[in-house]
């Protein structure tokens, strides 16, 4: 047995001796492709889930020539078993804030937004609040950059970026055709930078404590830390900010209450690891990347109910505009139902994850897409516990 | 009742007239009254001009944004799957014992409904619903019935 420990990381709570107005400040007194250099350098990429490099998002945005352009940040934190970014906004705001304003500079956006879930509207006097100072604070040292708020209502679909901007600009949030990408055509078709929450706090951060201190933690693949949101079968449930580039062995080692069979690895959309994989499996953009979930199951748990349970999820949220994903979740479901009256002959399961890997290669969006995820996972490898 | 005609009125001046403006607008009408009827998608087309449908099109889908009468106080609890390995079946037979309505339905008083609602973001401290904008984790059926006896009072 391994026995390596996790390393813990204090980024981004850390608000000892932080004045992030002043960070604001003394960052933009340096030219804007530097900071794209920073941000490329430290390696540190989206933190939402997809994981694409942030330094090149910032650079796309810049090097698009639009008088108007748009940083939003993505509250819309929807994934079964991740609740970071509220605890984020709730704890450190300002911080999120800041992260807002260094890219708006470095993109040249004079507007930001913070599109927050319906579900979190109980932090919306609050976070008004402190974003009057906020913006008083951009306009006291000279930098033409203000935030408004925007709400969610309620549908899971909209943390998909573009459906995000089909919603802001009021309509169905329903995913657009890429490309074009949000970089070139995002909110009103503008060049448009939108990030997570964690990956804001995470820029900012490198603005203040400096690029070669961020790379000191993580792999070569996987910069940094991250915040890992943890829940199920686990003593600890809760926010654990831990360096990238463990394994799920280390994880369940210091999580886990010494019975787990499962670890869902990126919430519903994410990928199923059996505990005979845990030791070759590493949590990072090399092995499996995440939005930060983990979700814990034990020996008593059913992954049938587990995958029930994330089917009828996709079922609801899916926006229905392509077929792939309208129909492919609802025969998923139906499927391993009808294999579990009996009614269909285990081998069905077989057809059921083709069809899951062509809604992988033929929805539109990334919700379709990744119902393949879990379902091909969990069916693989508990294919007994699905059947009986 | 609230004057949703005001309510619009309000929102255009802050928000605007363009399209952009609609789910804040939409938003401010259910905060309000907790749901959309179809004369008030019609007023709030008016004032974008936009069409009706344009407007109910958006409206309905979103979750939140309900297009059929409410409760003045919604309960959603949270049904995603650690909120159900936590026992929200429990809270959810609790509840509907104390109301004697079931999951969609709304009591005579038109005072609660009872809704189920995808994950809720309190993972780690299910079970939870929300009542209205407000949110309630750690549940156990006891801590749920006392809650909801509080609003009732109100």
């Amino acid at each position: 047995m391994e026995t390596t420990k996790l390393k813990r990381v204090d980024i981004i709570f850390a608000m000892e001796g932080i004045d992030p107005i002043k960070v604001v400040e003394s960052t933009i007194k340096k030219d804007p492709d530097t900071i794209i250099l920073e941000m490329i350098d430290s390696g540190l990429k989206g933190r939402g889930g997809a994981g694409f490099p942030t330094g090149l998002k910032w650079k796309f945005t810049r090097n698009e020539d639009s008088y108007d352009k748009y940083v939003i940040c993505n509250a819309d934190e929807g994934e079964p078993g991740t609740f970071k970014d509220r605890e984020i906004l709730d704890r450190v705001p300002e911080k999120v804030f800041a992260g807002l304003a260094i890219c708006g500079y470095t993109i040249g956006a004079r507007e930001g937004f913070i599109y927050l879930r319906g579900e979190y509207n109980f932090l919306l006097p609050k976070l008004n609040e402190k974003l009057v100072a906020f913006n008083a604070g951009m306009k006291k040292i000279g930098l033409d950059f203000t935030i408004q708020m925007r709400s969610g209502s309620g549908a899971y679909i909209c943390g998909e970026e573009s459906a995000l901007f089909e919603s802001m600009e009021g309509k169905r949030g329903e995913p657009r055709n890429k490309p074009p990408y949000p970089t070139v055509s995002g909110y009103l078709g503008k060049p448009t930078a939108i990030n997570n929450v964690e990956t804001l706090v995470y820029a900012f951060m490198i603005s203040r404590i400096g690029v070669e201190k961020f790379k000191e933690f993580g792999t070569k693949d996987s910069r940094g830390s991250k915040v890992f949101s943890i829940s199920g079968d686990t003593p600890k449930a809760g926010i654990h900010e831990l360096e990238l580039g463990m394994t799920v062995q280390q994880l369940v080692e210091e999580f886990g209450d010494g019975d787990t069979k499962a670890v869902q690895v990126g919430g519903a959309s994410g990928g199923c690891v059996p505990r005979k994989l845990f030791k070759d499996t590493i949590i990072g953009y090399e092995g499996i990347p995440t939005g930060g979930s983990m979700m814990l199951f034990n020996s008593q748990r059913s992954m049938y109910n587990v995958l029930h349970d994330y089917l009828e999820f996709f079922t609801e949220e899916s926006c229905g505009q392509c077929t792939p994903c309208r129909v492919g979740c609802q025969q998923l479901l139906k499927g391993i139902e009808a294999v579990k009256r009996g009614e269909k002959s285990p081998s069905y399961l077989d057809d059921l994850k083709k069809l899951a890997r062509t809604m992988k290669v033929a929805a539109k969006c990334g919700l379709g897409q990744s119902v393949a995820n879990p379902f091909v996972s969990i069916v693989t490898n508990f294919k007994e516990e699905i059947i009986y | 009742m609230a004057d949703v005609q005001q309510i619009i009125n309000d929102a255009t001046k802050v928000y605007g007239k363009e399209r952009k403006a609609l789910m804040p607008i939409l938003q401010a009408v259910v905060k309000e009254k907790n749901y959309l009827d179809d004369q008030d998608m019609i007023s709030i087309a008016k004032a974008l001009d936009l069409s009706a449908a344009e407007v109910f099109g958006t409206a309905s889908f979103y979750t939140f944004l309900d297009t059929v009468p409410r409760g003045k106080f919604v309960i959603r609890v949270c049904k995603t799957i650690s909120c159900h390995m936590a026992g929200k079946d429990a809270i959810i037979q609790a509840i509907e014992q104390l109301l004697k309505i079931k999951i969609g339905e709304t009591t005579v008083d038109k005072q609660f409904t009872l809704l189920t609602a995808n994950c809720l973001g309190w993972c780690h401290k299910g079970p939870v619903m929300l009542i209205n904008d407000e949110v309630f984790p750690e549940l156990t059926s006891q801590k749920a019935v006392e809650i909801i006896t509080k609003y009732r009072g109100e």
